[in-house]
């Protein structure tokens, strides 16, 4: 039994592993954090959020103080994927974010069905047009007096 | 409960007459901790509990709903068409009911949670403290007000009307109205004082009191707070709107009385809520157990650049779910960005109702199945001595913490779970990008307020489908940014432009968020205006991706100084000449003479003169999974709308097409992102290695850091010599140096050096 945790993580409950869901690439021991399994980057945030105003010029430009903030991205060393991305402060230790309590998590698969592909869940209720034979949008017209 | 010194002394009678006579001698009836701590259920009472027992057909109690709920709705819209607050014009407010004893039960459909959220805690109050006071009494008839944030608010400048409803003598619920009103005389005009360095700072403190008799405002109370205020005539018209909004709610409660009975009503407000609470309970069982971590800083007190953490680790157990915010920053006591724990707590509602669980009934119930750990002093958790007036900052981060660190729980589960109640989102954006305004009108009225590009979040990348732009605040999905040529007639203010989305500011993504918009304006027809703002992330990116997707940019604010527009604008061409874009202004810089430049756009309020020119953004949604997963002609579109640039094109997404037809080459860009992929296996270093050269004891000693670093346990505060290491649990507040005198510090020091 596999359950899926993210975009691209799922846990094997079997194995008691991390996966990638990208390319089934074993990540790490599922009662651990799975980013001790991926390769990291410590990235350059004026890469991302380019400095539009002219550095020259000024002080603040719509990128990050690089002293302040930097960007984590986390990859899968099989395929490359970028499964997460923390932006935090310099020196700050990456967050362990999911930690789950594995034996509790197949005591609770153990009555449910397989999942291996996530469908969206739900949108919420849109308007519906109703046609009712005379003419676009003139159910919504001004009644006459 | 107080504490006496010696009481331990006493015999059990000599206690119960000395407790005897401080209740009944209680000095000030300050903020009440029994209220404002407590976020459960207040227990079943005798009348809920016939009231159910008589009437526990599902079906009845829904046809009661249905009508309290057109009723609200109903009481909304008066409020919304009547309101002369801009926040009420454009949605910010909301009408809500509540049992007896309180707890709120349902709200109007479109209206803001948190109002409601926190105006349970005024109720409380007066049920507790006023109801058997001889000197006050609550009655039929009787409206109370209140705007304190300590007795139950967001802040200051929003202000309840609060009516009780009886039957045959026996009063069976409350209803109230609340309104974003803005202007409420405090150090800053426009209600949002970023400035305020003490409650005292942050103008017209109401605790809950009676301000209106037998349907009637009293003229003599009105007018004490209409000259408490810049805005008397805004004061007047809004107290009168909601009152008349309870009042015809009020009408409509009493009739489904008449209709169905009192017990019918009673029976459908407690159920609803304790339904509620069970339906979340049942949700939390369907996550798995376990722990979601979740940082987030905000990087400026609104007075100076600072590094403010709000930490959570979110866990769940069974059917339990505890918010952890232990380790978040201490109480900063002399700037506004503190929050009291009872508002934190409604904001999370907020955004477990806005993103997660939607289609729960929006009341106390939902709230009520959480748990909370916070530490006492905290930012999230700050004394009543602490001001709030921009308790947003944080506050609207709680509300982040809620949208990113469930679809972590929620994700994998089966279709069918209730959990899984709406598509995964990363984070809205989450700051207050609005300008807030005072001064003279060109209609020579004095006035002070926020504009209503507050409501104009960019919304988060979802998991199969980009955010909308700038489709609401991240605090109420009903609400609108309002029509400019409608403010440009009440006020002195001229939009250069109008809602431009701000291009190559996005939330990267395989879906990307939704784009926020630029504001630049200035002023004309006044000698006397001015504006402040109230945004974090000029220099720490605020709103989270999720599962890969990046955050949203840095925003700073934009000014061009010392020349008038209009003057410019009247010579020749020169119309024609004007970059109709924040950036291409700045870069190119055409208004010859003019000073142009950018700051941290939390600025307290400044005098500005006519033609001047200000500029912030509306912030992007965060994105969502990773980019090179993105589908390349999602890429060409955004090309097509003038939402990015090709060099993002190319660098975020490395996409390869023609520039001129934006044909995608599927081959090439296939090539290129696998190269991008190797070359992230070739600079990925493995997690161990990684950790050891970066992780550093404390933040870095020249960084101005508020809160825990590697455990929570360790709260550091401040910079260099005088940073401190605090243990969380006994956290003191903290106060800050004034910036003029640390400025002035620097500039002596530096004539010092000069010798």
């Amino acid at each position: 039994m596999k359950v899926l945790v993210t975009e691209y993580l799922r846990i094997d409950l079997d194995t008691e592993k991390w996966e990638c869901r990208s390319c089934n690439h074993e990540i790490g021991n599922a009662r651990g954090n799975y980013k001790e399994g991926l390769l990291v980057y410590d990235r350059e945030p004026a890469e991302i959020h380019k400095p539009l105003l002219d550095p020259k010029r000024y002080s603040h430009t719509y990128t990050p103080n690089p002293k302040w903030c930097r960007i984590l991205e986390f990859y899968c060393p099989n395929c490359g994927t970028m499964v997460e991305t923390e932006y935090t402060v310099p020196g700050h230790p990456p967050v362990h974010d999911i930690e789950f309590d594995i034996d509790a998590l197949k005591a609770q698969w153990a009555t449910r069905k397989p999942v291996t592909e996530r469908t969206p869940g739900k949108e919420p209720p849109r308007h519906e047009h109703h046609h009712h034979g005379h003419g676009h949008g003139a159910a919504h017209a001004p009644q006459k007096d | 409960m107080n504490v006496m010194p010696g009481i331990a002394t006493l015999s059990v009678g000599e206690r119960k007459i000395l407790q005897d006579f401080v209740d009944e001698h209680q000095l000030f009836y300050g903020p009440d901790p029994a209220i404002m701590r407590n976020h459960h259920l207040e227990p079943r009472t005798d009348m809920e509990d016939a009231a159910m027992k008589k009437h526990d057909d599902p079906h009845l109690l829904n046809q009661v709903r249905g009508r309290v709920i057109s009723a609200l709705s109903e009481s909304f819209r008066m409020v919304e068409q009547m309101g002369a607050a801009p926040g009420a014009k454009w949605g910010d407010l909301v009408t809500a009911i509540f049992t007896a004893s309180g707890d709120l039960s349902e709200i109007s459909p479109a209206g803001i949670v948190t109002f409601a959220g926190v105006c349970q805690y005024p109720i409380k109050f007066i049920n507790k403290y006023w109801t058997d006071d001889p000197s006050v009494g609550v009655r039929h008839g009787d409206g109370f007000i209140h705007n304190d944030s300590r007795y139950g608010g967001i802040h200051n400048t929003d202000q309840s009307m609060m009516m009780p409803v009886f039957h045959e003598g026996e009063l069976v619920c409350w209803v109230s109205s609340t309104i974003h009103e803005g202007e409420n005389g405090a150090i800053e005009p426009g209600g949002m004082p970023a400035k305020a360095e003490s409650r005292f700072d942050e103008g017209l403190k109401m605790s809950p009191f009676r301000i209106v008799e037998d349907f009637q405002v009293k003229r003599d109370i009105l007018t004490f707070l209409q000259n408490s205020v810049r805005d008397p005539k805004l004061q007047y018209e809004d107290v009168k709107v909601k009152l008349h909004a309870c009042i015809r709610l009020m009408e409509r409660v009493r009739s489904v009385i008449a209709e169905f009975g009192k017990d019918a009503l009673v029976a459908y407000l407690r159920r609803n809520l304790e339904d509620t609470e069970a339906e979340v309970h049942r949700r939390i069982a369907e996550l798995p157990d376990g722990v979601v971590r979740f940082n987030t800083w905000i990087d400026s007190t609104l007075r100076e650049p600072a590094l403010v953490k709000i930490a959570c680790a979110a866990r769940v157990k069974g059917d339990r779910m505890c918010m952890d915010f232990r380790g978040s920053s201490p109480q900063l006591s002399n700037r506004s960005i503190n929050a009291v724990i009872g508002s934190t707590k409604v904001c999370f509602l907020t955004g477990v109702l806005q993103n997660i669980w939607p289609d729960l009934p929006h009341n106390l119930g939902v709230l009520a199945a959480f748990d909370f750990e916070t530490d006492p002093n905290s930012l999230i958790d700050a004394n009543n001595d602490a001001p709030c007036a921009m308790s947003l900052l944080p506050m609207f981060r709680t509300i982040t913490v809620a949208t990113v660190s469930f679809p972590k729980f929620i994700y994998g589960l089966p279709d069918g779970a209730k959990a899984r109640a709406t598509v995964t989102i990363a984070g809205q954006y989450n700051q207050p990008a609005t300008f807030v305004y005072g001064g003279l009108t060109q209609h020579m009225d004095v006035t002070g307020n926020f504009c209503a590009d507050i409501n104009g979040n960019g919304q988060g990348a979802r998991e199969n489908r980009d955010g909308e732009h700038s489709v609401s605040p991240l605090f109420g999905f009903m609400c609108d940014t309002g029509e400019h040529e409608l403010a440009e007639e009440e006020l002195p203010m001229v939009r250069l432009i109008a809602q431009h989305l701000a291009r190559d500011r996005v939330g990267w993504g395989k879906y990307r968020g939704g784009l926020g918009y630029e504001q630049m304006v200035t002023v004309r027809g006044t000698n006397m205006w001015g504006f402040m703002t109230g945004q974090s992330g000029s220099w720490f990116c605020s709103a989270p991706g999720l599962f890969g997707g990046y955050n949203c940019p840095a925003y700073p604010i934009g000014k061009v100084k010392d020349v008038n527009v209009f003057d410019w604008f009247a010579k020749e061409g020169n119309a024609a000449r004007f970059p109709y874009g924040i950036v291409e202004l700045m870069n190119e810089q055409p208004i010859e003479g003019a000073r142009y430049l950018t700051a941290d756009a939390g600025m307290t309020f400044e005098l500005v003169e006519e033609g001047e020119i200000y500029m912030i953004c509306q912030g992007a949604g965060a994105g969502y999974g990773d980019v090179l997963e993105r589908d390349p002609e999602a890429v060409m579109q955004d090309l097509r709308e003038d939402l990015i640039s090709h060099e993002s094109a190319r660098d975020i997404y490395h996409v390869v097409y023609d520039e001129r037809t934006l044909i995608v080459d599927v081959a090439a860009t296939e090539k290129a992102r696998a190269g991008e992929r190797a070359a992230r296996k070739a600079r990925g270093r493995k997690y161990a290695d990684f950790v050891a050269d970066w992780v550093t004891e404390a933040p870095a000693e020249d960084l101005p850091y508020y809160g825990s670093w590697g455990d929570p346990a360790t709260v550091y505060t401040g910079a260099g010599a005088a940073r401190q290491m605090l243990d969380a649990g006994t956290i003191q507040p903290i106060f800050m140096a004034d910036p003029r005198d640390v400025r002035i510090a620097e500039l002596e020091a530096q004539l010092a050096a000069k010798g």
